[in-house]
């Protein structure tokens, strides 16, 4: 990896262009300069990175940090003074131009900068700073700002290895480079190499080519699984075409007389591919012909809006890009929830950005254009405690990432796509286990806010038509995130490419976001608006085009990153932060300017049309012609088959315990229990000034499962969230865990204040290897328990989103094939409207001397629990929920909420009624005094079972009587009182224990 | 009564705006959103505006370093107009990135009255990691304009750079002018000390807010504006049943309004 003063070249870069995809032109840029700018008063990122690396084992002794812009543009010496000055604050930096602080000790120089043609939003920040300060233009495809971070690193011994060590430490060879230089070259050749990441493709060949499908069923089926062939052998990447698919596609072209060309093929991949067109749930299976989301996701809402009549608070569910519920006789609040599970396995940070701006968009493209208001997130993980080796190559080659280091990059994520775009992020989890350990689950979503009316009608009203401009809004285009659509529809191996790795820029998108708010969406600009989310431009353009009934577009319009891009490129790049909308004729221009103005690129590539077929132009040459409703509609139906799971009916034998309360201090303690502090602080959760029920409640601050803001500050209205995961038990029994997931997410909505018959819910199924028949026969039974339990519970499914193929296949440390498939995982989530925010209530005892009760029983079920996973106990039966009853329990609490009757109220889950109490205490800061011995005759089972719908309450003493009337089976456990949880039979533990215990497990993180 | 007339300004990443108008309008200001392009291309803007505020946010996304892209656009095209708008009668507001803006532009702490002289810093947090929490203040500033009968204020921060710098000497200077507003305290009411997570940044002397040496420019790091209602404190839930308990009122909105009311009483 080190070349000793030469060059920067890394066995990434060689990945990165091992597709044959893109090549890159390392010739100097004669022009650049770098411009090193480093605090003196205090650094407090060097010492986090000491710190790091400290942890690692590795002897250093200080790392100073300094950033670094190579600068690629001819400026004269007093100009890069200015630019130095511009980028500096005098009173705690200093700047250098071309030349590197040569006073400082050290032992080795380490760079970390961005490879070739990744998003370098830094730097993009400086060229705008520099052509304003300059008044000058830079030309995007022959200059630009490269950002890197320089670490100079002190520590005795360290050798060439332990310094390259370090730098991967801090960077990720999907995405950045490192450079390593010993002191002695450092100085000695006056600083770092000059290395500017600039792509540059060399492509001569630059038509589309004409793909001949008459050839044999094995060409075909290598043609589907790796892609077309490149002149040099290579191939370009997955399509993901079965034979069947493929024979398809055959015949539609045998029909046109003609072969596709590769645009075509290419964006028929696309949008055919599971990724898009979700055909999992789509075919028929079984006996249902009309396939799993029709049957039972669709219908339940259909079924349960019938029901519900003049209360149908549905605007908008499954056609748009988000769902849409009412708020008030004036606003709409949409949600939506998407997974980026394949980008983030690969590039964590990149991964779960792209994910949060990425759903900002699903947002921003619901009706003609809501405001994202409030984010959630997701992330399961292997246990980021444990190293767990996994190769996606033989002989240790290509290693997948510790859980550690995807953990760490996905809450990066997030944190600098919610907080850079100022949309609050209160509402998230993480879960743990090892089966997530090859592949994590990101889950990232949006809640929106719009007007019932814009321009005077329903703002959820969206067509383009024929005659309207196609405008492409936001970044520019390039090679990123090329087949992002069919690698996510397949299972990750070593053949994922790494293209589809991408950054978010969430200013750009803020830019764009902001103009579309307050200036666009009123005024007759949009007709209709898609995002560019997986296909790029080939899915939204396609989608609008299904809506006006053809479009004609010409691809030497859309502006690039760098030239030479193959017009298929062009079509299914998905290039991050664009937008594509259908703009009336007479409006387009003015819609061009008004972005610009705003500092957001637009261009208009085309019109739709109403010839029934997709057209697409490059150089005056036709290289895509094809029927609409093929592109749209023409996969071929497999009918899938699943075999029906048969349910774990085995009774727990459950273990030992000879130290409950040592059993309890372990129980708080676990990933899955405890604290996520770390998490929830360092994302901005009061951004819009609208923040209720908080991620960390009461003064000990404890997470809790729901979020309650206000989206509309002069309404005293408020949204309720909350989400929860149905993963552990499924593989035992799917139904009940998919009910129990259900289940627990309105209740634990219900538990801070939320109404359950305004209450709207969310589906994300993320699945594994569901081509095999017993997966199916997994998903078909969660898909039986949606639709029973949602029409229980009259709370419609008004968005989802399902990932198929979240499985790993590669090798361990031995050189073993593996394969780690996901536990089938559900994630519900939950969003309803209550009438004030004020009848809210959170977790935490507030009084000593309050009643301490239980609602809802308590049974032996362990199926599923975090108490089975603890002890690692065999499968057995899983709890079962009551639908109707449970939906009893919910009406009584929130009528109860009304009265203020509850001083505190927590919704027991994961851990059981032993976490529940635990985390109430910690939270108030007190103790209680509690007998178990009325909830079950063995101790084991009133602690750790994980019965649903069960509330723990506190209820001042004055109040006891009025809530035993309204709550009659509710248990008297016991009192808050002094400093210890004191449970009947169990040595008293002492709060500040609990909390330590609580608090302690991810305290480095 | 004419309403006084306050811009906000919005654009380029800055995300505050929504709820920073509410709280004026409220406080009884006539405020608007300006998006800061279209100050630029008119600064006549500022002829016509009583109150001048740079809202939270990431304008920018801190490339660079917080309020430094946003200042340097300000300062080239805007930096005279600025100058002469703080030195008439107005009133200024700096929020978070607002305040990193502010700091950046040499408006605060403008010792010795050297406007659009940098002085100061707002470095990267202690901890190396933007936070998010409720955070107690107290005022200790008799001259600022915009915190007149405020003692304490308890209100969200949330900030990635927030760790306030000074030199040593100047730090004197700035107490003994009077131009330290709002220091960070614990739950008790004792100065942090420095401390985490009382003072949530590693801020010299527990510095979350300064104004200028005439008191009507001040900057701070909390969020006034994001905590307006009691239903967005912490403890509400604590409060409403205290409240039941022991027979008052809730009061529906919080001390944190007072921020916003100054202002408009400065020119009543």
């Amino acid at each position: 990896m080190h070349v000793a003063s030469s060059g920067l070249f890394f066995f990434s870069v060689e990945i990165f262009f091992g597709r044959g995809t893109l090549g890159t032109s390392f010739s100097k840029f004669m022009n650049a300069f770098r411009i090193e700018i480093q605090n003196r008063v205090e650094d407090p990122r060097g010492a986090a990175f000491s710190q790091k690396i400290q942890n690692s084992g590795l002897p250093i002794t200080r790392v100073e940090t300094a950033d670094i812009f190579t600068i690629a543009r001819k400026f004269s010496d007093s100009e890069k003074i200015k630019i130095g000055q511009a980028l500096t604050n005098p009173v705690y930096e200093n700047f250098s131009v071309d030349e590197p602080d040569f006073t400082r000790e050290f032992d080795w120089a380490i760079e970390i900068g961005f490879l070739p043609g990744v998003t370098d939003n830094v730097g993009r920040t400086v060229v705008e700073t520099i052509e304003d300060l300059l008044k000058v233009k830079f030309d995007p495809h022959a200059e630009g700002v490269f950002s890197s971070v320089l670490l100079c690193v002190s520590g005795a011994g360290l050798d060439l290895k332990d310094a390259e060590k370090i730098g991967w430490m801090f960077a990720n060879p999907m995405i950045q480079r490192v450079a390593v230089k010993s002191a002695d070259d450092f100085f000695s050749a006056g600083g770092m190499e000059t290395f500017v990441p600039k792509v540059s493709i060399q492509n001569d060949h630059l038509t589309a080519d004409e793909i001949n499908l008459e050839i044999s069923d094995e060409e075909l089926i290598e043609l589907g699984k790796k892609g077309i062939k490149n002149s040099d052998g290579t191939h370009r990447g997955p399509l993901a075409l079965s034979l069947l698919y493929l024979h398809t596609i055959r015949d539609y072209f045998r029909a046109e007389k003609r072969n596709p060309t590769d645009v075509e093929l290419e964006s028929i991949a696309q949008t055919w591919s599971e990724h898009c067109r979700h055909t999992i749930f789509a075919n028929p299976i079984d006996e249902h012909a009309e396939g799993i989301f029709k049957k039972f996701i669709r219908r339940a809402t259909e079924e349960i809006r019938r029901k519900k009549g003049k209360k149908d608070f549905c605007v908008s569910v499954f056609s748009d890009n988000s769902g849409g519920i009412v708020f008030d006789e004036n606003w709409v609040v949409s949600d939506k929830m998407e997974t980026h599970n394949s980008p983030s396995a690969l590039d964590p940070l990149g991964g779960a950005m792209t994910g949060i701006v990425g759903v900002n968009r699903d947002c921003l493209g619901y009706g003609r254009g809501a405001r994202p208001v409030i984010n959630r997130y997701g992330f399961c993980t292997g246990d980021p405690r444990k190293k767990i080796e996994l190769f996606r190559g033989k002989k240790k080659s290509n290693p997948a990432l510790q859980p550690r280091e995807i953990l760490d990059g996905v809450v990066a994520g997030i944190n600098e796509g919610g907080n850079q775009s100022g949309i609050p992020s209160p509402q998230g989890f993480t879960f743990f286990d090892d089966r997530y350990a090859g592949k994590p689950l990101v889950f990232a979503g949006t809640i929106g806010l719009i007007p019932r009316k814009l321009d005077g009608r329903d703002s959820s009203e969206k067509s383009a038509v024929a005659g309207d401009k196609i405008i492409v809004a936001g970044g520019r285009v390039g090679v990123d995130g090329i087949h992002g659509a069919t690698f996510s529809s397949e299972s990750l191996d070593e053949g994922s490419p790494a293209t589809a790795v991408q950054i978010g820029d969430p200013i750009t998108q803020k830019k764009l976001s902001d103009a579309v708010i307050r200036e666009l969406r009123e005024g007759g600009f949009i007709n209709s608006v898609h995002d560019c989310g997986a296909g790029g431009i080939s899915g939204t353009i396609g989608e609008l085009g299904d809506e006006a009934g053809g479009f004609e577009v010409f691809l030497d319009r859309v502006p690039l990153k760098y030239p030479n891009l193959a017009p298929w490129q062009i079509w299914i790049s998905e290039s991050q932060e664009r937008m594509t909308f259908s703009v009336p004729a007479e409006k387009a221009d003015e819609f061009v300017q008004i972005l610009k103005k705003r500092g957001v690129e637009s261009t208009i590539v085309g019109e739709f049309t109403d010839s029934g077929r997709g057209c697409i132009f490059f150089k005056n040459q036709k290289v895509f012609d094809l029927d609409l409703g093929f592109l749209a509609s023409g996969w071929p139906r497999e009918n899938l088959k699943s075999v029906p799971q048969v349910s774990v009916s085995e009774k727990i034998k459950l273990p030992e315990i000879s130290d409950f309360s040592s059993e309890i201090l372990k129980m708080i303690a676990r990933p899955n229990v405890a604290s996520n502090e770390w998490i929830s602080q360092q994302y901005d959760h009061e951004v819009l000034g609208g923040s209720v029920v908080k991620p960390l409640q009461g003064p000990g601050r404890v997470n809790g499962t729901a979020s309650v803001v206000r989206p509309v500050l002069d309404s005293k209205k408020a949204v309720v969230l909350s989400q929860s995961l149905g993963a552990r038990a499924t593989e035992s029994d799917a139904f009940s865990a998919a009910a129990g997931a259900i289940d627990d997410c309105v209740a634990a909505a219900v538990a801070v204040g939320a109404d359950v018959d305004s209450l709207a819910i969310m589906d994300n199924f993320c699945w594994c290897s569901s081509d095999e028949p017993e997966r199916l026969g997994q998903l078909l039974a969660a898909a039986h328990a949606c639709f029973e339990t949602a029409t229980i519970f009259g709370t419609p499914f008004i968005s989802g989103k399902d990932s198929m193929f979240n499985d790993f296949k590669g090798f361990d440390a031995d050189d073993n094939p593996v394969k780690i498939s996901v536990p089938p995982t559900l994630l519900i989530s939950a969003l309803g409207v209550i009438s004030d925010a004020a009848r809210t209530q959170t977790l935490d005892f507030k009084f000593a001397g309050d009643k301490i009760f239980l609602i809802g029983d308590t049974f032996s079920e362990f199926g599923g629990s975090e108490f089975s996973a603890a002890h690692k106990l065999s499968k057995s039966v899983v709890p079962k929920i009551s639908a109707e009853k449970s939906l009893a329990r919910f009406r009584k609490i929130f009528a109860a909420h009304g009265e203020n009757l509850f001083t505190s109220i927590a919704h027991v889950g994961i851990g059981g009624l032993a976490a529940a109490i635990s985390k109430s205490c910690i939270a108030g800061e007190i103790g209680a005094h509690v007998d178990f011995s009325n909830l079950a005759d063995d101790l084991r089972i009133a602690l750790f079972s994980e019965s649903k719908t069960r509330f723990l309450v506190s209820i001042a003493p004055d109040r006891e009587t009025e809530f035993q009337k309204m709550f009659s089976d509710a248990k008297l456990l016991g009192e808050v009182s002094g400093t210890d949880l004191v449970i009947a039979g169990v040595d008293p533990i002492s709060i500040s224990k609990l909390t330590e215990n609580y608090r302690g497990t991810f305290l480095e993180f | 009564m004419k309403k006084p007339t306050a811009i906000v300004l919005g654009g380029y990443g800055i995300n505050s705006e929504t709820e920073t108008i509410f709280a004026l309008n409220a406080a009884g200001c006539d405020a608007r959103y300006v998006h800061t392009r279209d100050l630029l291309d008119d600064p006549k803007i500022l002829d016509k505006t009583q109150i001048l505020v740079f809202p939270g946010g990431f304008s920018h996304g801190d490339h660079t370093g917080s309020g430094k892209a946003l200042s340097n656009l300000i300062q080239n095209n805007l930096g005279d107009e600025v100058l002469k708008f703080v030195q008439r009668d107005t009133l200024t507001l700096g929020i978070c990135n607002g305040f990193q803006v502010l700091v950046a532009l040499g408006l605060v702490p403008a010792l010795e009255k050297k406007y659009g002289e940098r002085q100061a810093g707002l470095l990267k947090n202690k901890t190396n990691r933007f936070v998010c929490r409720y955070v107690h203040l107290k005022m200790v500033s008799q001259k600022c304009v915009w915190t007149r009968g405020i003692e304490k204020l308890y209100l969200p921060m949330s900030h990635g750079e927030g760790n306030f710098y000074l030199p040593d000497t100047q730090l004197d200077a700035l107490e003994k002018n009077d131009q330290i507003v709002f220091q960070y305290i614990d739950a008790h009411g004792v100065l942090a000390n420095g401390k985490f997570p009382a003072n949530p940044n590693g801020a010299a002397r527990d510095i979350a807010g300064i104004c200028d040496p005439s008191g009507r420019i001040l900057g701070l790091m909390p969020h006034p504006e994001r905590g307006l209602f009691s239903t967005n404190l912490p403890e509400f839930g604590k409060m409403k049943e205290l409240a039941r308990r022991e027979n008052f009122e809730v009061p529906e909105e919080t001390t944190n309004r007072k921020v916003f009311e100054n202002a408009a009483a400065y020119f009543a």
